[in-house]
């Protein structure tokens, strides 16, 4: 059975209808949309189920989240930081920003906490150049932009979310104390 | 401050709720023109406005519409929200605090072109702004504004948000349609042009956040007030987004033809640390590195006098460059974003970029030789005019221009 | 008549249809404009943009439309400021092209730069090296040395594996998207994919099994460079120690024109032996492309398994022995048996190998009988495809039938090709029980019960709608049937009534009109054609015999009913490749030889005659079956004609009436192949073979009235009860037959599941898919695994043929499930 059909009828009916009949393979965006809010990322049977619905090759769904950057096909961090560090960011110092973020959290670009709490990723404009550095947080389904940035600034912002947040199969506050060793 | 039209929000706070947009005029163009003009008369209305595209290309907006052919059907409307040049922030801020009006504008495009379905098309990072539009939609269909029968007419539209997921390319119009159809968003061959092949094979007019936010006025107040802004070719007010080492970065509505100077000076209030100006780059990651002389700086900034530039106003999306930066270093940050977003379809794209950022890679690294600034160039240059869609093109423009420019900083970057 | 368009490529003038690209044109003339990411055979994409050209076209005057002249008279033509891809320029009246300019010549050069920045340049141990466009277009157009760093290459992996059939490099793809093309537009299997954008672009593929298409293998051919191998022939050879051998594919009913690259192996002794097979040019026929049945499963020829020794009984044993015993032996009982001996054989065999069997036959006064699974073939030889016939040239205004069959899995070309003409605006008719992958392209999907076959065609006759129009106004009315769901006399009755439909719509003998059946052999029409007939009652027939001959058949393996006449029958000679299930019952068994050591010709299902050639010498201690039959009945005191297979060949065209007056010359002259794809012209069409050996040549139809046995054939009620299910056979293409399984290649492509119910049935009987179940049919039961099928009707169990199964014709059976009812009980 189709998990993704089971859990969420109505948004896929939704979904479909907003493209002609014929033009279901319209729908596999959405639908990858949809699962990852759901699921934090794409597996291969979340591909699966979408071609499903979508009347397509598993094959072409994937090629779909192979080519657009923000389809992850690995979970990532409870918490995602992107930051922008396209040329009218960096003019406005953010790429010094990410290196320092990342030396605080020792990970590099891309990588995640050892605790699995948090990924910084480097990405591509997000239309806040006049505010750089800025990035833009992604919790589940909540997302917000944090513009005119400094890594103290973040880091606070950080351990504030990280008192609220509790992993769900232990009470332990989240720690943010990095294990040591390279991680990507 | 004159009289703001694209950011009306601006001076009218709240124009983001229902209640407040229908209280200033609101869907007032709307009701006229689906009550009292024909799609003709929209049609005629905007080519003689002179309204210009604001995605980047600047092709006249009436024009664009007519070319759609009456013989094959459905036609589609798409508003191209995909906005990911870098410097450019204008259609964000258009979609979240003045979003009626664009969907107003949107509504207009698709009456004008007989089409009953409109989809908006947001780059992914947007989605908040995305489930917002899907409210504001309910909303509107729910009093009436869209649906079918609208306003006891013959003439029913629905619109529809489709969100993207992190592809410059994207913006590219046949790779957005592409990407709305499920695919990779890789361009399309041309011809057949979206107006006669596009959405699903069908007719579709593709256009910009800004360009159709400027509809409502057009239609309201006649294309004659529009034309009274801007210049004769380039009519009409534009977001310019400013940003990179001035002191106040932002988005400024202006005419058309309103000077470098005035919106460095004037409206960005100067440099950082009143360091010395060195370059602009009027069209984001796309343009090339103007040196900011004072004959650049009297520069009207309208479509044809930046071209005279050796440039293209693009997007509007003005960033400064000043004397504590090095071009080698800004030409390193544009060639790795368009490494990034290169879709991979064509050979001199794909591999040009590629090879770009190598060499650019050991210029800044310190383990270059003088050869390599002339390597750079001449990738470039053999780039150029090969590529399949203009992303390819775009690339080499800062390369180019910042080699002839400004040589010595890419010199004092080499192997010692 | 296409409007005609003239234009100018390097000086020279040109007049090609409306539409044509530019790389089109510059092709007829012989000018080579490179293209990597252009096939003719696709739509053009422009990725590559190594077709670069200069384009001018005439001034037109805005006001008069005139073209405005030089002051010499001449047109004025303009150049645009950027050159364009020939390869998605369509010409235009006027045009002037410039192919090899200093400014194109330069561009070419620098996109090949480009693409060889990423390229290994691993040319000396490419399996492509020798055939590569790549390499080829650079030693003609490309920089003499790259400026990029040796030292900043990336590097990839070399050996993808995209399923266990083809492997991919990706260091070596220079991403033309031809494969991900071909699978989406040709054969409509997106199985394979672009995953990331830029530079990191690359195939992958999310199926399973990888790479899941029947047609596969034909993404090697074209693919530029040797980024797509075949598993069997990756590092096998170099493309120049190869021989080419002309021959057909006798997997199925299309007979696909091929080539067997051969080379002498050291390692096996200094045998030549084949090292790959690939589709040769027949535009009529299979175009450049092939099925990867036909592709991969040659390799039983080289099966340990073959039969190198006669053998002969010694009680319950087989036991070696010399060819003069064993001819002696078999020529005693043939003696003997006289007019009492029954032949039975298959369309396994060549014309020359039937023609010899049936003179015996003849002489004797025995019977020559065809065995198979499906029958009509008397109606095909009256009613089929006629000389001039072309399924290619099937568009807009013809009527295509297509009934009681799944041609995706019994004849895969087939499937394209009908596909295609539905592409192409043709009617395209389905009728089937079941849904098949060839519904998707059809104009009207109509269904009915199994067993109702003659109803059905009597109501689609009867029809005045859609239909009935679209038959009634076709140009070319093609009727293509199978045997699904069938028996022998039911495929007869069905090829009867369509073909007296035909020729009730004054289609019989039009060219590119006609019946055509989907055979399970190469060569079944060609049987027909000699004048074999299948036989309903065959197990009767060689209980009554006193003794069977059996070539290249295997009815103990098909039917159980027919193994009981065979264990009973009084002497048994069998002729085989292997020792199969009949040969095991045999008094005598001899060693034949396998197509590809053969030269013969053989019919197709459209009733084109063709030639192959042998590629490959026989292992010692077998010989040809018409040189076995010769043997036996020389020994028994009968002069066979035809020495050889060109004598048998010609006696055969003056014996029997519709071969008559054809030549061997004939059938393999070849005509120019559009477009010219093949050998010589790789850089365009990829490495498929240039047909050098022959087109065939299509039979006339026979003369002679049409029968209709429609009054006569009664369909046998079959009565359903409560708890039983109408077990019904069906094709499919990777079955158990006999050189799927000897082939190796191919054994995790074979179905698993024997048997497939529709989910109400599978419900009700409480079964999942994946689970054995058992079918008790008469005295037997027969066990396997069940597949889920919603496009299947209810209360009927699918059964696959050549599984194992048993199966000839529908019958009611009961359904348990082993486990289960074993702990129930
Ligand atoms: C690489 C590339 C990226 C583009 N990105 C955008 C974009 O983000 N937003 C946009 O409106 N137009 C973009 N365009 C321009 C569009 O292709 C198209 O011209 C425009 O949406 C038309 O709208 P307009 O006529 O209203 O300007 C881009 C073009 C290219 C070649
Ligand atoms: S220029 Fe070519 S590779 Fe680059 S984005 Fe356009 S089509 Fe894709
Ligand atoms: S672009 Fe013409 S052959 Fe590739």
């Amino acid at each position: 059975m189709n998990q993704l059909l089971k859990k969420f009828p109505q948004e896929i009916k939704k979904i479909l209808a907003k493209y002609p009949p014929d033009q279901k393979r319209a729908s596999v965006m959405p639908l990858l949309h949809l699962a990852q809010q759901d699921r934090g990322y794409i597996s291969r049977e979340t591909m699966a189920e979408i071609a499903e619905i979508a009347e397509v090759e598993v094959t072409e769904v994937a090629s779909v989240v192979g080519f657009y950057t923000l389809f992850h096909t690995e979970p990532g961090g409870k918490i995602r930081i992107q930051v922008c560090t396209d040329i009218a960011c960096a003019l406005r110092g953010s790429r010094e920003y990410l290196d320092g973020l990342c030396a605080e959290l020792d990970i590099k670009p891309g990588g995640t906490t050892p605790d699995g709490l948090v990924t910084v990723e480097e990405v591509k404009c997000l239309a806040a150049c006049d505010r750089a550095p800025m990035f833009q947080s992604q919790m589940g389904d909540e997302l917000e932009y944090h513009e005119h940035q400094t890594v103290a600034r973040t880091m606070d912002w950080l351990r504030s979310m990280m008192a609220s947040l509790r992993l769900p199969e232990s009470d332990e506050p989240l720690s943010l104390e990095p294990e040591g060793g390279d991680h990507e | 401050m004159s009289e703001l039209w694209l950011l009306r929000h601006r001076q009218i706070p709240g124009l983001n709720q229902l209640s407040n947009y229908l209280q200033h005029g609101g869907f007032e163009s709307w009701k006229k023109a689906v009550t009292k003009l024909t799609p003709e008369d929209l049609v005629n209305e905007v080519k003689n406005s002179g309204l210009r595209g604001r995605g980047g290309a600047g092709f006249p907006t009436g024009a664009k519409w007519s070319f759609l052919p009456n013989t094959i059907w459905p036609h589609y409307v798409v508003a191209n929200a995909d906005e990911s040049e870098p410097g450019t922030f204008k259609d964000r801020e258009i979609l979240e605090f003045n979003p009626y009006q664009f969907l107003e504008g949107l509504m207009l495009a698709s009456y004008a072109v007989r089409a009953h379905t409109a989809y908006v098309y947001l780059r992914g990072e947007l989605w908040h702004i995305a489930h917002k539009l899907d409210e504001r939609i309910a909303e509107l269909t729910s009093s009436g504004y869209l649906g079918d029968n609208l306003f006891g007419k013959d003439y029913s539209l629905r619109i529809h948000t489709h969100l993207g997921a992190g592809a410059y390319i994207c913006g590219e119009e046949t790779a957005l349609l592409e990407s709305m159809e499920g695919r990779l968003g890789q361009p399309r061959l041309r011809p057949p042009f979206p107006a006669v092949s596009g959405l699903f094979g069908y007719p579709t007019v593709i256009n910009n956040v800004e360009t159709l936010t400027n509809l409502p006025l057009i239609i309201d107040k006649g294309a004659a007030y529009f034309r009274a802004q801007g210049t004769e070719k380039s009519p009409g007010t534009k977001i310019f987004s400013l940003s990179g080492r001035v002191k106040k970065p932002g988005n400024y509505e202006l005419p058309l033809g309103t000077t470098f100077r005035e919106l460095i000076y004037q409206h960005g209030e100067g440099i950082i640390n009143d360091a010395q100006i060195k370059a602009i780059m009027p069209a984001g990651a796309s343009s090339s590195l103007i040196p900011a002389t004072e004959v650049a700086l009297d520069t009207p900034m309208d479509y044809e006098s930046v071209g005279a530039l050796g440039c293209a106003l693009g997007s509007a999306s003005v960033i400064i460059l000043d004397e504590t930066v090095n071009a080698s270093t800004v030409v390193s940050d544009t060639i790795h974003f368009f490494k990034h977003e290169s879709c991979g379809k064509c050979t001199p794209c794909r591999e040009g970029t590629f090879w770009m950022a190598r060499v650019i890679d050991r210029i800044e690294a310190g383990k270059a030789k003088e050869e390599d600034i002339d390597l750079l160039a001449s990738i470039a240059s053999q780039m150029q005019n090969k590529c399949l869609c203009a992303l390819g093109e775009f690339s080499t423009v800062s390369v180019i221009s910042a080699i002839k420019n400004y040589r010595a900083d890419f010199a004092a970057r080499l192997e010692k | 008549m296409e409007k005609q368009v003239t234009l100018k490529i390097d000086g020279r003038s040109v007049t090609v249809p409306e539409g044509t690209l530019i790389v089109d044109a510059a092709k007829q003339l012989g000018i080579v404009i490179p293209v990597f990411c252009y096939h003719p055979k696709l739509k053009p994409a422009g990725m590559c943009r190594v077709c670069l050209v200069d384009v001018g076209r005439p001034q037109l005057d805005r006001a008069s439309g005139a073209p405005v002249l030089n002051e010499d008279g001449t047109p004025k033509i303009v150049f645009g400021p950027k050159l364009e891809t020939a390869c998605t320029t369509p010409v235009s009246e006027g045009m002037v092209v410039w192919g090899a300019t200093e400014k194109v010549m330069e561009a070419r050069k620098e996109v090949l730069e480009f693409l060889l920045t990423s390229h290994p340049l691993d040319c000396p141990v490419c399996d492509k090296g020798g055939e590569c466009p790549l390499q080829n277009l650079t030693m003609k157009f490309g920089p003499a040395e790259s400026r990029f760093e040796f030292d900043e290459k990336s590097h990839n992996q070399k050996r993808v594996p995209l399923g266990e059939l083809i492997i991919l490099d990706r260091e070596r793809c220079i991403h033309c998207g031809r494969c991900v093309r071909f699978q989406e537009q040709i054969v409509d299997d997106p199985v394979i994919g672009f995953y990331n954008r830029g530079r990191a672009l690359e195939i992958r593929t999310y199926s399973d099994p990888g790479f899941d298409s029947i047609f596969s293998g034909n993404t090697t051919d074209i693919c530029p460079v040797g980024a797509l191998t075949t598993a069997d022939f990756r590092f096998g050879a170099r493309p120049w120690e190869m021989k080419d051998k002309a021959s057909i594919c006798t997997q199925c009913p299309v007979g696909c024109n091929i080539t067997y690259n051969v080379r002498r192996e050291a390692r096996k002794d200094g045998r030549t032996v084949i090292k790959r097979v690939m589709p040769r040019q027949n535009e009529a026929v299979n175009e450049i492309w092939i099925c990867d049945k036909g592709r991969f499963t040659y390799h039983y020829y080289e099966s340990p398994e073959r039969l190198t020794a006669p053998l002969i009984r010694r009680g319950d044993e087989l036991v070696q022995t010399s060819w003069d015993e064993a001819i002696r032996y078999a020529a005693q009982q043939v003696k003997a048996a006289g007019s009492r001996l029954a032949m039975v054989t298959s369309g396994r065999l060549s014309n020359e190998d039937l023609f010899a069997l049936k003179q015996l036959a003849d002489v004797t006064g025995g019977k020559a009988i065809l065995h198979g699974t499906i029958s009509g073939g008397e109606a095909v030889s009256l009613a089929g495809m006629s000389p001039g016939s072309d399924l290619g040239t099937l568009a807009q205004g013809s009527t295509i039938l297509v009934f009681a069959c799944d041609l995706h899995e019994e004849a895969p070309i087939w499937w394209l090709r009908v596909k295609q003409a539905a592409e192409r605006g043709a009617t395209l008719i389905v009728v089937n029980p079941r849904t098949t992958r060839l519904d998707k392209f059809a104009t009207h999907r109509l269904s009915y019960a199994y067993g109702n076959e003659l109803d059905m065609l009597q109501t689609l006759q009867a029809d005045t709608g859609d239909i009935g129009q679209a038959v009634k106004e076709a140009e070319n009315l093609v009727f293509i049937f199978g045997s699904e769901g069938m028996g022998l006399s039911a495929s007869a009755a069905v090829a009867e009534q369509l073909a007296l439909w035909l020729e009730r719509s004054g289609r019989r003998g039009k060219p590119s009109s006609g019946l055509i059946a989907v055979w399970q052999k190469g060569n079944e029409q060609g049987a027909w054609e000699i004048g074999y007939t299948t036989d309903e009652r065959l197990a009767e027939t060689i209980s009554a015999a006193m003794g069977v001959y059996i070539c290249a058949a295997d009815p103990a393996s098909e039917d159980p009913e027919l193994k009981i006449a065979l264990q009973r029958a009084g002497f048994m000679i069998v002729q085989d490749l292997f020792l199969t299930e009949t040969a095991k019952l045999a008094d005598v068994v001899l060693p034949a030889q396998a197509v590809m050591e053969r030269e013969g010709t053989a019919v197709s299902g459209e009733r084109r005659l063709q030639y192959y050639s042998p590629a490959v010498p026989a292992p010692a201690g077998t010989r040809p079956d018409y040189a076995i039959i010769r043997a036996i009945a020389e020994e028994a005191g009968i002069q066979l004609k035809g020495e050889n297979t060109a004598d048998l060949f010609e006696q055969l065209t003056d014996s029997v009436e519709v071969f008559k007056g054809i030549t061997l010359k004939e059938v393999r002259a070849v005509r120019e192949q559009k477009p010219a794809l093949g050998r010589s012209h790789m850089y365009y069409g990829g490495t498929s073979y240039e047909n050098r050996e022959g087109l065939g040549v299509t039979l006339p139809l026979r003369a002679g009235a049409l029968r209709s046995s429609a009054e006569h054939y009664q369909p046998q009620a079959l009565t359903l009860e409560s708890g039983s299910l109408l077990a019904v056979p069906i094709t499919r293409l990777y079955d158990r037959g006999g050189t799927v399984a000897t082939s190796g290649m191919l054994q995790q492509r074979i179905v698993r599941s024997l048997f497939s119910l529709h989910p109400a049935d599978a419900e009700l009987f409480q079964v999942k898919a994946g689970e054995r179940i058992s079918l008790r049919l008469d005295s037997r039961e027969i066990e396997g695994e069940v597949d889920i099928n919603i496009g299947q009707p209810q209360g009927v169990v699918l059964v696959t043929r050549s599984m194992g199964a048993l199966l000839s014709a529908p019958v009611v059976v009961k359904l348990t499930v082993p486990q289960r009812s074993a702990v129930n009980s």
